[in-house]
């Protein structure tokens, strides 16, 4: 036994040294946000492609991790929903850059067997369902908003996320711009107290999704790319002008070009007065040292490809939103402020 | 005669109490095993779609990209464990060794109940132990330190059964080879420990199985990657991980590779156990002769 | 079949093998505890933030808001509590039946591919039990086996309520599922050994085969089942990923067992990524720290309850 095991570790060994990476290659490690993951996945992968000795390590560990690591100078670049807020950079071992890096877009997802036409609901309607206020599918303030729609006399199960997350703020964000007794009650974070009475949490847009799918009366909010991905029904949104919208990259981008002044400390672009503009969307950030302590020829070289034209275009194909043009070149300045 | 005709009736009724016994015990058995396969079944349908050589060989690729595989998984998976092995069941058996020889006293029954508190730790919480150890101070993730959380998981399963394990040796083999005149070392080392050896087997492969799919303590240590990585001191890329990470996402080609993955951890301890029963049965065979 | 006391007379470490012996041993055995103490005492510092802040009060508030960093854990020990203990419940009965079949009745050919399939269950990983339970194990719950048990036992408080599918009884059936395997393969591994003339004792005396296997070798083998069962609760207490999947994370007390409830696991591995704030991430460890203790005390109580039961075996 004693004699098997030594080959069985000898063999191992000479697997191990074949698979040594090449010396030559840079690695830069990033961490954060588990939404920019699928987009950051396709284009480092291009990204090194096209550059074969700068390899991209990303994981998605959450946002909150994104920063602490980042903060412990244990990453060279973090990705997080929400920017870094003062207390946060305050802890910081130096002056942050926070750039924009992707956009994207909540839908509201629901499961009616019987019905096949798409719920029409308004912003008010959203918010009155989560504060528990609105508690079957068939209330008149549905019923309105649906005329011709044969709503089932069934109780409408709220689906929240669990897990702390940055999807959750859009959406929390959202709900307290167009109700202010859900400011005043709960309030905008990545995890907050939900209110409605029949609620219930599942961890990760998946377990959001699925919940929605298998439970029948549920709504829930997901992220655009797993609507699209897993073609569930995602109600239409009324927007503060006025239109219905549907969740889909033209209405996400419509509501960021609205606002082109976008900056860490103002990011909120939901509830968009934009005409085409879908009201529940959201940034994701990456944030970077002004003077990484190494490779920082390196990190500048591919965020400011990630921000640019050439790395946005990767966003379509895995159902994430280029940034607009303009917001490409203000990320792009700040991108520059890096002492490289 | 009255006695024996109250006998008999006493015996049917005890036979057949003992038949519905029999019958409750089997159908127990056959819950555990019918569980087991209908999950299987299901990890099946959804992921052997995903199994071929591209996926046990590749790296990942992002989506829309056709291919790719958890090739450095697998691979990082070995090391990981392996390490956790050679670091686990020393530290395991050297202290089911102290508590089987010095079994009544406060400080085994301590350690004892030290060793069934751990087990109810939540392994994120092992993983947060191994990043203030040996993350924190280094400044980087580390295979290694994925290893050392393993570890900790590891060690009561190891602890506990394999006190048991040589304390169900009987007696008589140890007095055995003391009164052959064998130094305790000779007669634990060489005797006591082949004699429990299978149940020792047992619970380091449930050790592993438990281990093998773990993903909240390798978030904080071993990072994961997406690149070949076989330096235990780097972040490495992880099975149990990718898994995770494919699973949770919102694309089907991900989470079929998600369920492949699934397959293929329960795989290698379907062949880690069958294995390692086949192993013991020659080397038990050699005993016997 | 202990071996303990008669050993220590006998056991001499007399020669410098011995000797070399021993100092190895209790290096191993101190390395162990060693571990197990700096877990606890790193738990307590992360958490020390928390524990300054909000006192005793921690355990018995019931309300989680981490906008406005109010946190109380009662919800969760409840959670956590009862999940594990519906688990071990349902485990412990199907576990310890199973060994008992396995070990004394179960024919070569039956029991071999049984006993590999029980501890295959163990080699599953947490998110996929999480998965299978969220799209099958809770439909099926929430269509059939949750309106049978309403049906029957609905007159209780522990079956009222409105059947969602995922809930409390959904986790602790998950969990039951998990640790099934150890019950199993651990009792199983402590009943074989049990020797042959125990058994043929009994049955000499005139005990059928199932009074032998109930009465004789099953209370012989009882310490070393109740360590399988408590390694199986620990498993149960502190897993996470599955748990968090089916128990519907609503931190609310409630009666029924079809209510969403949490646990203090799926807390911390729910929130830990995303807490920034440093109070946050305290309470959370904090939360870690609590289980670390329910673990202790459920531990002992246990081995209290054995220990008043047997005199002063010990277990």
């Amino acid at each position: 036994m004693i004699r098997s095991l030594r080959r069985c570790c000898f063999s191992l060994a000479v697997v191990a040294a074949m698979t040594l990476p090449a010396a030559a290659a840079t690695q830069l490690t990033g961490a954060g946000s588990s939404f920019d993951y699928p987009f950051f996945s396709k284009a480092f992968y291009i990204y090194n492609q096209k550059n074969p000795d700068i390899t991209v390590n990303y994981q998605s560990i959450g946002s909150g991790g994104g920063i602490a690591q980042f903060t412990a100078r244990n990453v060279d670049f973090g990705a997080t929903d929400v920017p870094m807020n003062a207390g946060e950079l305050a802890r910081a071992p130096g002056p942050v850059l926070q750039l924009p890096v992707t956009l994207g877009g909540a839908a509201i997802a629901y499961n009616l067997p019987g019905v096949s036409a798409t719920i029409r609901l308004t912003r008010a309607v959203v918010a009155d369902i989560y504060l528990g206020k609105i508690l079957k599918w068939n209330d008149p303030q549905i019923a309105k908003l649906n005329k011709g729609v044969n709503l089932p006399d069934m109780a409408i199960i709220v689906v929240h996320r669990s897990d702390g997350s940055g999807t959750s703020y859009i959406f929390t964000d959202f709900l307290s711009h167009v109700s202010g007794e859900w400011k005043s009650k709960v309030g905008t974070g990545k995890s907050v107290s939900w209110p409605a009475p029949s609620s219930v949490g599942a961890k990760g847009t998946e377990g959001v999704a699925g919940q929605v799918k298998s439970t029948p009366g549920a709504i829930g909010y997901v992220e655009m790319a797993y609507v699209v991905e897993n073609h569930m029904q995602a109600a239409t949104l009324e927007n503060k002008a006025g239109k219905w919208v549907d969740c889909t990259p033209e209405t996400v981008a419509a509501a960021a070009a609205s606002k082109p002044e976008v900056s860490a400390t103002n990011f909120s672009i939901v509830d968009s007065s934009a005409a085409g503009g879908y009201p529940i969307s959201g940034y994701s950030w990456v944030v970077v040292y002004k003077k990484p302590e190494a490779r920082a020829k390196e990190l500048y070289n591919v965020l400011s490809w990630l921000v640019g034209p050439q790395g946005q275009e990767n966003a379509k194909s895995v159902d994430y939103v280029p940034l607009p043009r303009n917001v490409q070149d203000a990320a792009a300045a700040t991108l520059r402020q890096m002492q490289r | 005669m009255a006695q024996s005709a109250f006998k008999r009736r006493n015996l049917a009724r005890r036979r057949i109490v003992g038949g519905i016994g029999v019958g409750l015990a089997l159908l127990c058995a056959m819950i555990g095993a019918a569980a087991l396969l209908v999950i299987l079944c299901y990890v099946i349908v959804q992921g052997a779609g995903a199994l071929n050589r591209d996926f046990l060989t590749q790296l990942p690729h992002p989506v829309g990209v056709p291919g790719g595989g958890v090739g450095n998984g697998i691979l990082g998976t070995f090391i990981i464990l392996g390490i956790a092995i050679v670091m686990a069941v020393p530290i395991g058996l050297l202290t089911a060794i102290y508590l089987s020889l010095f079994g009544r006293g406060p400080i085994p029954e301590a350690l004892r109940f030290l060793s069934d508190v751990l087990s109810g730790v939540p392994s994120i919480a092992i993983g947060l132990f191994a990043y203030a150890v040996l993350v924190a101070p280094l400044k980087h993730f580390s295979a290694f330190s994925a290893s050392f959380a393993f570890m900790m998981l590891m060690l009561p399963l190891l602890v506990r059964t394999s006190e048991q394990a040589i304390r169900s040796v009987p007696q008589t083999v140890r007095e055995g080879a003391l009164a052959l005149g064998m130094s305790n070392f000779r007669a634990t080392v060489s005797i006591v420990i082949p004699t429990a050896m299978p149940a020792i087997i047992t619970a380091l492969l449930l050790a592993i199985a438990r281990v093998i799919g773990e993903t909240a303590p390798l978030l904080f240590t071993a990072f994961g990657s997406q690149f070949w990585e076989s330096n235990p001191n780097r972040p490495m890329a992880v099975l149990a991980l990718q898994v995770f990470t494919y699973a949770i996402s919102p694309y089907p080609s991900w989470q079929t590779q998600a369920w492949g993955g699934a397959l293929l951890l329960i795989g290698a301890v379907f062949v880690l156990s069958l294995g390692a029963r086949l192993m013991l049965r020659r080397a038990m065979r050699g005993l016997e002769a | 079949m202990t071996v303990g006391p008669q050993f220590r007379r006998v056991a001499r470490f007399v020669s410098p093998a011995d000797r070399g012996f021993a100092a190895v041993v209790y290096g191993g055995s101190i390395l162990f505890a060693l571990l197990i103490i700096g877990l606890f005492v790193e738990l307590v510092l992360g958490s020390w933030p928390s524990i300054v802040a909000f006192g005793p009060s921690f355990i018995w508030k019931s309300s989680w808001d981490p906008i406005t960093s109010n946190f109380g854990a009662l919800p969760m020990i409840f959670g956590t509590v009862m999940t594990s203990l519906i688990a071990i419940i349902l485990a412990a009965f199907i576990g310890i039946m199973a060994a008992v079949f396995l070990a004394d009745f179960a024919p070569r050919w039956l029991g071999q591919p049984l006993s590999f399939l029980i501890e295959l269950l163990a080699a599953v990983p947490s998110v996929v039990y999480g998965l299978w339970g969220l799209f099958v194990l809770a439909p099926f719950m929430r269509t059939a086996i949750g309106p049978a048990l309403q049906h029957v036992l609905g007159w209780m408080p522990l079956f009222s309520g409105p059947i969602y599918g995922v809930g409390l009884l959904t986790g602790g059936i998950i969990l039951a599922l998990m640790i099934v395997p150890t019950v199993t393969a651990i009792s199983r591994d402590v009943l074989v050994a049990i020797p042959r003339d125990l058994r043929e004792a009994s049955m000499a005396l005139g005990s059928t085969k199932w009074e032998t296997a109930i009465r004789v070798v099953l209370p012989a083998a009882r310490v070393g089942v109740f360590g399988a069962c408590v390694l199986a609760l620990g498993r149960a207490l502190g897993e996470t990923i599955a748990v968090t999947m089916v128990i519907g994370n609503r931190p609310e007390i409630s009666a029924s067992l079809f209510a969403p409830s949490y646990t203090l696991a799926s807390v911390i591995a729910n929130e830990f990524t995303e807490a920034t704030t440093s109070i946050y991430t305290s309470a959370l460890i904090e939360l870690g720290l609590i289980l670390f203790l329910v673990s202790m005390a459920v531990n002992a109580l246990a081995r209290f309850m054995i220990w008043s039961v047997r005199g002063s075996e010990r277990v």
